[in-house]
């Protein structure tokens, strides 16, 4: 116990006087994103805390309420609707704050999901040569040949013909997360493996090997601990593009729906009420798409840079 | 060189069979085609005799083989919802999708080259700089984000275009085409501009990093040493090698269009063949969600066979190893 609260403690250290560290520090493109994505990761998961208004709670809900602007732009607004009310009456804030925690979790799930499949993946590829190897990657050229939006998409489309109609509302989280990840696990994969027939031919598993360790006694726990670097990376910007798309498909009526609304089913409604002129129920949700986004993406360019070698 | 020709034709086969095999799969598991057809007093003996002329009866290597019969020449039997064949429906929305498409492509070709070669000759400009910056946020929004941007701006507070719709449109034979009218093209400039914006942005950079590096070469160095006008460097050498890598990445662009047009198209009511999808999708149209399955793997497909058989020819070395151009 002591000893393992030792070792963190000094990995800690380490990474306090670690190149990373320095540089992040001396970043201010770094230090602005990530504190955006922290606060955003943090306002999604702590909603129900957070938000001013359950937007599940129907008893709450007031028809009287309904399409209030926000009250610093308009006199009809009311001060405890500080972004406006949507048709339902439902605080467009707290709407934002439990769809993004939607918007989050998908993305997170088909992120981690993406990852597991595609570095297992990568690992028999690269470990396991021959034919497993290129039909692995095969498919996954395959794959890459058509845009990831479209593959979780058409999965989407697939598994919800599949379903049972009754069930799609209940199963649409599942089956979003499921065609998200089914549609990002190649960029691990590719990755993986390629790191994977570096070390395969070095001299510790060439040990491994004279000690007469199974292959996947090697595999899993020598050479996987020491390719799993870039991983930090690819989670990162996929995590932007999994919400992306999450965000798009709920909003082309094929993702979350209006009971449980993500980010991208409040665009959706709030699209409908575009030209009317209630313009808020609409752009706020899409400003904290972007916001929650741009954050993202934009810390993970950075970690990129930050831990290529080439660039220091 | 054709053993790689061979090897990549089959590839492509064995890719449209397993779409092929879902779609069919979808037709088998999905639904009761028998009760999508008939009516509630239709009697068992009739629905019978219907499945066994319809051959749902026969064995499934029979009933799969019938499919791709039918998939080969673009019939896929009758939507579900509008009780008309599925290739007539995707003929009358083509149109829309395809003009969509090529006006966006052409677009983002003739307006993001240029950009790309600016920020490349003029690297530390201000416009340089402002175009980088610009193009970063277009990468980084959602399209449908910047739909209803345009929707919000153009159309809700300037009222200066249409958002939705394609206007009036020209019957020309089987194309129905809104080119020819005034508010065909004002309805078309919206979705058009969206749809262009990712590729633009896309084809921008791309020029901009291919130019960079070519005018680092030796012979633009030797050129200069020449005494050639800047002009002539920069347009007559530098750009001719930047296109062939650019060329090839627009041709496996066009793929990513058609995929952002079913978003474009959802945003601006455009009535393609992306929305039909959309509402297959919602509604368990199987037949159109079959259809369109099998029509955009067949277009992605033929693109990259294309693209990688024009690599093979301009790079030989690329059919020594087996002939994957990802090595």
């Amino acid at each position: 116990m002591v000893d393992s609260e030792m070792k963190s403690n000094s990995k800690w250290v380490q990474f306090l006087k670690g190149d990373l560290w320095y540089d992040f520090t001396r970043s201010p493109v770094a230090i602005v994103s990530f504190l955006t994505m922290a606060v955003c990761l943090f306002l999604a998961a702590a909603a129900q805390w957070v938000a001013p208004f359950d937007i599940f709670d129907l008893a709450t809900l007031e028809l009287m309420d309904a399409d209030l602007p926000p009250p610093w732009a308009d006199e009809y607004g009311e001060d405890k609707f500080f972004l406006g009310t949507d048709d339902q009456g439902r605080d467009i804030w707290s709407g934002i704050l439990y769809g993004a925690q939607i918007s989050v979790f998908v993305g997170l799930a088909s992120v981690i999901i993406s990852a597991v499949v595609g570095v297992s993946l990568g690992l028999l590829a690269g470990y396991a040569g021959g034919r497993i190897d290129s039909f692995i990657m095969r498919v996954a050229d395959i794959q890459l040949s058509f845009p990831a939006i479209l593959i979780a998409l058409l999965i989407d489309g697939v598994m919800r013909g599949l379903l049972p109609r009754e069930l799609h509302d209940e199963l649409a989280i599942y089956v979003l997360i499921f065609a998200i990840s089914i549609s990002g696990w190649v960029q691990y994969a590719r990755t993986i493996r390629g790191s994977v027939m570096v070390e395969k031919h070095k001299e510790y598993v060439q040990a491994g090997l004279v000690i007469g360790l199974p292959s996947r006694i090697i595999a899993v726990k020598h050479i996987l601990p020491n390719v799993l670097n870039p991983l930090f990376v690819i989670g990162t910007i996929h995590l932007a593009t999994a919400i992306i798309t999450e965000a798009t498909l709920s909003f082309l009526g094929v993702g979350m729906s209006p009971t449980t609304p993500s980010l991208g089913t409040l665009i959706r409604i709030g699209n409908e009420y575009l030209l009317s002129g209630e313009w808020w129920i609409t752009l706020f949700p899409g400003l904290a798409l972007v916001v929650l986004v741009l954050s993202v993406n934009i810390f993970g360019d950075w970690l990129r840079d930050a831990l290529n070698p080439k660039l220091r | 060189m054709f053993s790689f020709l061979i090897k990549r034709l089959l590839q492509s086969f064995m890719v449209l069979l397993s779409v092929a095999f879902i779609a069919f799969a979808l037709f088998k598991f999905v639904g009761d085609p028998i009760n999508n057809m008939v009516g509630q007093d239709t009697t068992l003996v009739e629905r019978e005799a219907l499945a066994e002329r319809l051959g749902l009866n026969d064995p499934f290597p029979i009933q799969f083989f019938n499919f791709i019969k039918g998939a080969a020449v673009g019939d896929f039997g009758l939507s579900y919802r509008h009780k008309v064949p599925v290739s007539q429906l995707i003929a009358e929305r083509a149109p829309a999708t395809l003009e969509l498409s090529i006006i966006s492509a052409l677009l983002s070709v003739f307006i993001g080259i240029p950009m790309g070669v600016y920020t490349a000759i003029r690297r530390k400009g201000f416009l340089s700089r402002s175009f980088m910056t610009v193009s970063l946020v277009g990468i980084s929004l959602p399209t449908f984000l910047i739909g209803i941007l345009f929707i919000f701006l153009f159309g809700v507070i300037l009222r200066w275009l249409p958002t939705f719709g394609r206007g009036e449109v020209v019957q020309i034979g089987f194309w129905s085409t809104g080119l020819l009218t005034w508010s065909g093209i004002k309805s078309l400039i919206l979705p058009a501009v969206t749809l262009a914006l990712f590729q633009m942005t896309l084809i921008m950079r791309l020029v901009r990093t291919e130019m960079l590096e070519v005018l680092t070469t030796d012979y633009i160095k030797f050129a200069r040493a020449r005494g050639l006008k800047e002009n002539a460097v920069n347009f007559g050498h530098a750009l001719k090698n930047t296109l062939i890598p650019v060329i090839t990445i627009i041709g496996l662009q066009l793929g990513l269009v058609m995929a952002f047009a079913i978003i474009t198209e959802t945003v601006f009511q455009w009535p393609g063949m992306g929305m039909l999808f959309i509402q297959a999708i919602e509604e368990v149209d199987v037949p159109v969600m079959a259809a369109y399955l099998m029509m955009i793997s067949v277009v992605f497909v033929a693109i990259n066979l294309a693209v990688d058989i024009l690599y093979a020819f301009v790079d030989p070395r690329l059919t020594i190893d087996g002939g994957s151009k990802h090595g």
